[in-house]
């Protein structure tokens, strides 16, 4: 259905859209990311396309990747009533470099969705009006959701109290409790 | 009445007069453990196990404990309903300590005890971990019988005068224990019929 889609962007955008598939007729674009307000300016313009809402924008991080990071939109035509997946890979392997523009001009729901996407994997939208945390507070080191954030890594605004056997009230000793909350990739082991 | 426990636990009939002698930190604990003003510090699901408790059906009033209170300086007990963010882990240390004594802390659930399954970068590992705690309730949720339960195990510790951290102490079955208020307030009623 929204194949057509897809065509009309290829036309449109000759060189900009380095893949393309439909899975399960999910039609998702790989576009490149320098063109990534463009392409979604004419997605969201084009009364062919009128994609209207921007249902979902985050990011997915492929430490072994490079570049390291998919940022990830959903786009839904409520006129039209078909959708598209569009995908931009940006990042070094070190997860800098990671910047990609702002589709907030276009949908406001963007805004927040970008900020969530900057707290978490700290991708950074060139255009943003207010790119600050969102979810962490602004004393947080480090983006969370990155695969090599260690997985029992905690930055607590407060001190713990100071009271002896604490580590025996709840929560426990590191060897205790659920394991599969603390593994290690094998990525993180060679690091170090 | 029961509660106040002191050599010998006898009931006074409504016909008797006379007077009762105890101890006056005894009777201190026992108007305190009935007068408990909450403050309810709700965060996540576990709030609507807290409304089922407050409401008629389970209704923790019937513990003196019903009384909320949204300004922790008028409050007695705090109630962390929920799991504890590190973002918010300084308000509630504030809250706390804004409190005035003497003053109880519970911690519903299992993630405020424990932080529950969130074993990661944002949640507390417990609110013990910040502020003392007095009893722990496991659950997730808990159900409004385990609240209550941990409810009466507050109100021990009260009538104790135990400001010890939360460790729980041994305790009679109601049922079987031939020292129990209630247990002899019936009693007493079946004798009158």
């Amino acid at each position: 259905m929204s194949q057509r889609v897809v065509e009309q962007v290829k036309k449109q955008f000759p060189g900009a859209v380095l893949e393309s598939h439909s899975q399960h007729g999910d039609d998702t674009i790989v576009v490149d990311p320098s063109k990534w307000a463009e392409i979604a300016q004419f997605l969201k313009e084009n009364p062919k396309t009128s994609m209207e809402m921007l249902t979902d924008l985050t990011a997915v991080d492929y430490p072994e990747r490079e570049p390291r990071f998919e940022v990830v939109a959903h786009l839904y035509s409520l006129s039209k009533g078909h959708r598209l997946r569009m995908k931009a890979r940006v990042g070094d392997s070190d997860g800098k470099h990671a910047e990609i523009p702002s589709v907030e001009p276009l949908w406001g729901s963007a805004n927040w969705m970008e900020r969530e996407c900057y707290d978490m994997f700290g991708v950074i939208f060139k255009g943003h009006p207010d790119l600050r945390r969102i979810l962490m507070y602004p004393e947080f080191e480090g983006h969370p959701l990155r695969k090599d954030y260690p997985a029992n890594r905690t930055q607590p605004l407060i001190e713990y109290r100071d009271v002896p056997n604490i580590e025996k009230l709840p929560p426990f000793g590191t060897d205790e409790g659920m394991s599969f909350g603390r593994q290690t990739h094998q990525f993180m082991n060679d690091e170090e | 009445m029961g509660e106040l426990k002191g050599t010998e636990t006898r009931i006074i009939e409504p016909s008797e007069q006379g007077f009762a002698t105890t101890r006056f930190q005894d009777l201190l604990h026992w108007a305190q453990k009935y007068s408990l003003f909450m403050y309810p510090f709700v965060t996540a699901c576990c709030g609507m196990e807290f409304m089922a408790v407050t409401s008629p059906r389970y209704d923790v009033s019937r513990f003196g404990a019903e009384a909320p209170r949204f300004s922790p300086r008028q409050a007695d007990l705090l109630w962390v309903v929920g799991t504890i963010s590190q973002r918010q882990a300084p308000i509630l240390r504030r809250i706390w300590e804004q409190m005035a004594e003497p003053k109880w802390v519970m911690a519903f659930g299992t993630c405020a005890s424990c932080g529950g399954f969130y074993d990661n970068y944002t949640t507390v590992p417990g609110l013990d971990k910040i502020i003392p705690c007095d009893v722990y309730i496991p659950g997730c949720p808990p159900r409004p019988e385990a609240v209550l339960d941990g409810l009466l195990l507050l109100q021990d510790k009260i009538a104790r005068g135990d400001r010890t951290p939360a460790i729980v102490k041994p305790r009679t079955d109601p049922a079987t224990s031939q020292d129990h208020g209630l247990v002899q307030l019936r009693k007493n009623r079946e004798s009158m019929v």
